[in-house]
């Protein structure tokens, strides 16, 4: 049986946030309900095209999937077990943002199957959270994670920011240490980028917001990253470290070119070399399933050349690194034959390491990882 | 169709850019009925698409109307188009002495502008009789009464009986149709004479070869007949000789006084070179016409073939534009930093425009051009002395006995409110104040001597920004002064790209330097390592700016959708990279190579 990964997009928000340039709305109750209905309808039509896929990880992302009814998260994941074969040990994931999520909810999730949480702090700094536009405050944070332990999660990934608007070296590790006591299983850090056609950008452009410089930004990166591996975290890929063994696997599927369904409003999903992306507008979505097609809106083939580019600007962002082996066994070429005058020019500026047969991105390599990648291009 | 010498009339438009030249043209044609109008396509004379962009004309051509006028009778007129750009002086006046009368349009808003005095001061030389008309007299700023009297002071001719018109609408278009008959004298020379014929425009098509734009000023000119073109000494058969409408319009022969296109398996323009004379072999004319000049260029630049292109795809195109262009001069050369390309010679700023954007748009061609130089006399210490155009092949300083650079003689003309920036520019520019003519109360002209090299910088832009679009500008040079130039090179991460090399005052050295530098800082892109980028000049560092190392080129998040997009926006840098030249181990993207040349708000 084929393995895949599953995605299900929520695309609703209480608030957008002010960085934010998803597509996601509030919705009412009325447009979560017909959503709730179609997803549903998505999920019966993709499994009876692709057949029974063994589904080895589910991330229900979005958006805020939080803000939607319990019931239809678990209506959800009861379609998903019907409609395709659920690995015993799947690893399950849902996004919750602070202050969304109650006792109830976080119970029916776990009764669902859900097992893993990913919750959106972003800072512990209820200053800075206001002025990205979050909806929730530090103690939200708290409460959120208490009520998930209470309800028997026992992994929970939490997703940080810096390089925020007027945030400081000290300012983000004050964040860190708070963060620590939460006793997360998974920490995502990332660096805010400056969408275009946010508020933020906005604000910004008109000199309403200073940000933090690049030397600061990755100041804070790499001190973020040592004080986390002080404190027993292992960075595992170039914005995400866990505990040992609690690695996020639905997307370190990403990272190995593992194939992957997205179901609902603009969720991409890849085959092979096939990858096709949904309708990202509401009537688009609902229209293309009225008509019993999949709401698909795009579709690009991936050549041999472009997949094997990839799979190596993926893996390299791994800590772990490429190995030569796995790629030459993959690829039936030789790496070295290939790229062997492209890793020693990066190894000789420092981006890049070769140990024990892996390539892998130095402290240097983190930063400018875009810099080794674009030599893997065909 | 023969004519008689008296039902002729040979004749230009003189306008400034935008006073309606062309439109006037159109009308003309319309109304003289030689074409339909469906046929009209907007402003007919104009016929490249660069041209009609910029509103300028610049290869001229020659278009038969034939007009039934009031007295009954029938006249052709043969309607001369000129180029509007001190560029192409030489050129206007070839033109202009095939014609024996000039329509001068002015503007009845605007006024008389420097370019437009240039012209009509062409045409009284050649002894034209000067037609004034006021156009755009339909615009409620129409000010016609005061124009009459600005043309009188300025121009001093005779203008109150001048048609008022709005070449647009077609307003009082028919008396500019009278006025050329009744005003400009028909042609005289005589036909049986020994043919003496005037190219005043060629150009190559490849069905063809070379078809010349001629007037014949005595004799008659016919297929067959073998001629000689008298500055060259080149003799062709004449294949086809005709007339210009919409087409052209092959006729049995060409006589005296009549204007015609003529074609002769000519293969290079340089061979029938504007302002040649043509004679008949066997009887040749005893005297060739005069004014006869080989063009010169003024300006020089390097082209170069940009990252992916090919060096002969370009010499083919520069080939291809000579053929046609008789006034480009290129010969290969290298330079260390953009390895083969050429040096081009061009008659001006203008001209060298040209040609660039006719290499990128016409023959798709991706290409570097250096910063354009003129021509510097260099006396050794030996006594040698060199003609330098390329600041690579500048001699040591410690050769150079002295160097002496061209210097132009400019008028600008300008409303007074801005003579004060004016003065400012130029003396900025090292220029020598010769004197300010009042032309009435609001307006003068400011007659300034101005090294070449100060204007192909960045003056044309200067003025235009100093004075809002308000002053016009033309020079012509005058000759060559001695300065105190040096040779300015830029290193970047301290190694010197020739590419970027200057001749400069020694006095504008500094800020020159500091501005390139500022420049490069922000569009080279920044590198793994910081990089310095000098001004020197010799071994002494006169400017320094850094581009501070790049320390973040990461995507922080890369998730299932983001793939295809993250895949993208590195195909789209890689392809950036592409196009860089690298220069040791720094990329510098190719507008570096133009943005030294650009003008600077400051």
């Amino acid at each position: 049986m084929e393995k895949a990964g599953l995605y299900i997009h929520i695309p609703f928000c209480e608030r957008k946030c002010h960085y934010c340039d998803f597509t996601s709305i509030p919705g009412n109750k009325d447009l979560k309900d017909r959503y709730e209905e179609y997803l549903i309808r998505e999920i019966l039509l993709a499994s009876s095209i692709y057949g029974n896929l063994k589904i080895e990880t589910v991330f229900i992302g979005g958006g805020t999937p939080s803000v939607i009814h319990e019931n239809s998260i678990r209506r959800i994941m009861n379609t998903i077990r019907r409609c395709f074969t659920l690995d015993s040990d799947a690893e399950v994931t849902i996004e919750i943002n602070p202050g969304t999520l109650t006792v109830d909810k976080a119970k029916i999730y776990r009764e669902s199957g859900i097992n893993r949480a990913s919750v959106g702090i972003q800072s512990m700094d209820d200053g800075i959270l206001k002025r990205i536009g979050r909806i929730h405050n530090e103690q939200q944070v708290k409460d959120t994670l208490k009520i998930l332990r209470l309800a028997g999660f026992e992994n929970i990934n939490g997703d940080l920011m810096f390089g925020l608007p007027h945030q400081s070296l000290k300012d983000f590790m004050e964040t860190l240490e708070k963060t620590m006591l939460l006793d997360l299983e998974h920490i995502s850090m990332y660096g805010l980028i400056l969408e275009e056609e946010t508020l933020l950008y906005n604000w910004y452009n008109r000199g309403l917001v200073s940000m933090p410089t690049e030397d600061e930004e990755r100041d804070m990166y790499h001190t973020g990253i040592d004080f986390l591996e002080s404190k027993g975290f292992r960075q595992y890929e170039i914005s995400n470290l866990s505990r040992e063994g609690f690695e996020c696997r639905h997307n370190l599927g990403y990272w190995r070119l593992e194939s992957y369904i997205g179901l609902g409003l603009s969720s991409h999903s890849s085959m092979g070399g096939r990858r096709y992306w949904n309708h990202s507008g509401f009537s688009n979505y609902f229209n293309k399933l009225d008509a019993g097609d999949l709401p698909i809106e795009g579709e690009e083939i991936i050549s041999n050349d472009l997949l094997e580019a990839e799979y190596l600007i993926l893996g390299i962002r791994l800590k772990e690194g490429l190995s030569i082996e796995d790629y030459e066994k993959r690829f039936k070429l030789s790496f070295m034959g290939k790229y062997g005058e492209v890793i020693h020019r990066h190894e000789a500026s420092g981006l890049i390491e070769l140990i024990d047969g892996r390539i892998k991105l130095t402290r240097k390599g983190m930063d400018l990882s875009n810099q080794v990648e674009i030599d893997f291009l065909p | 169709m023969h004519i008689k010498q008296e039902n002729i009339r040979n004749f230009s438009i003189i306008a400034h850019i935008d006073h309606g030249k062309s439109t006037l043209a159109d009308r003309l044609i319309e109304m003289t009925g030689m074409l339909t109008s469906r046929e009209m396509q907007e402003q007919v004379l104009d016929k490249m698409d660069l041209e009609r962009e910029r509103g300028i004309t610049i290869k001229l051509k020659a278009v038969r109307l034939v007009y039934k006028a009031r007295d009954g009778q029938e006249y052709v007129f043969n309607l001369i188009d000129t180029p509007g750009h001190v560029d192409f002086n030489y050129e206007v006046s070839r033109s202009l002495a095939a014609c024996e009368g000039a329509v001068l349009v002015v503007d009845a808003t605007q006024g008389v502008e420097a370019q437009t005095l240039a012209n009509v001061y062409l045409a009284i030389d050649q002894d034209l009789e000067i037609l004034p008309v006021i156009n755009k007299i339909d615009l409620p700023s129409a000010r016609p009464e005061e124009i009459k009297d600005e043309i009188e002071d300025i121009i001093g001719i005779e203008s109150h009986d001048a048609p008022l018109i709005s070449a647009k609408d077609g307003l009082n278009v028919e008396q500019v149709l009278e006025e050329i008959v009744k005003k400009v004298p028909a042609p005289k020379g005589d036909p049986k004479a020994p043919l003496k014929a005037l190219i005043f425009d060629s150009y190559y098509d490849s069905y063809k070869g070379v078809t010349c734009y001629i007037r014949v000023f005595e004799g008659q000119v016919k297929p067959g007949m073998m001629v000689k073109m008298m500055a060259t000494g080149k003799s062709f058969e004449v294949t086809e000789v005709g007339v210009n409408t919409s087409k052209h319009i092959p006729l049995d022969s060409l006589s005296a006084g009549e204007v015609g296109y003529l074609t002769a398996s000519i293969k290079n323009v340089k061979e029938a070179r504007v302002g040649d004379t043509i004679t008949d072999t066997k009887h040749p004319t005893a005297e060739p016409l005069p004014g006869y000049k080989k063009v010169i260029p003024m300006v020089y630049c390097g082209i170069y073939p940009a990252e992916g292109e090919d060096f002969n795809t370009v010499r083919d195109a520069l080939e291809k534009l000579q053929v046609n262009d008789a006034a480009l001069v290129f010969e290969p050369e290298t330079s260390v930093a953009l390895g083969f390309g050429f040096r081009c010679g061009f008659l001006g700023l203008l001209h060298m425009e040209i040609i660039q954007e006719r290499l990128e748009r016409e023959f798709d061609l991706n290409i570097i051009t250096t910063a354009p130089s003129v021509i510097y006399r260099v006396t050794k210490t030996s006594g040698e002395v060199m003609e330098i155009q390329n600041p690579s092949n500048l001699p040591v300083p410690a050769e150079i006995d002295f160097m002496e650079e061209p210097i132009v003689s400019a008028n600008i003309m300008t409303p007074t409110e801005y003579v004060g920036a004016i003065m400012e520019l130029c003396q900025n520019k090292r220029g020598t104040f010769k004197n300010m003519e009042y032309l009435e109360e609001t307006r003068v002209v400011l007659h300034y001597d101005l090294p070449l090299n100060e204007v192909i910088y960045d003056f044309f832009d200067a003025l235009k920004s100093k004075t809002r679009g308000y002053a016009s500008f033309d020079y012509e040079l005058k000759g060559y002064k001695q300065s105190e130039l040096v040779k300015m090179d830029i290193l970047i991460n301290s190694e010197l790209v020739d590419a970027f090399s200057l001749i400069v005052h020694e006095d504008k050295a500094y800020e020159r330097g500091r501005t390139i530098a500022e420049r490069l800082v922000d569009v080279i892109p920044r590198h793994q390592f910081a990089v310095p980028i000098q001004a020197a000049i010799g071994s002494k560092i006169i400017a320094r700016e850094t581009i501070r190392a790049l320390r973040k080129d990461v995507l922080a998040k890369c998730y299932g959708g983001d793939i295809s997009r993250k895949r993208k926006l590195l195909e789209k840098q890689k392809e950036g990279k592409k196009r860089m030249r690298q220069i040791g181990s720094v990329e510098v993207p190719q507008e570096a190579f133009l943005t030294v040349l650009k003008y600077d708000e400051k």
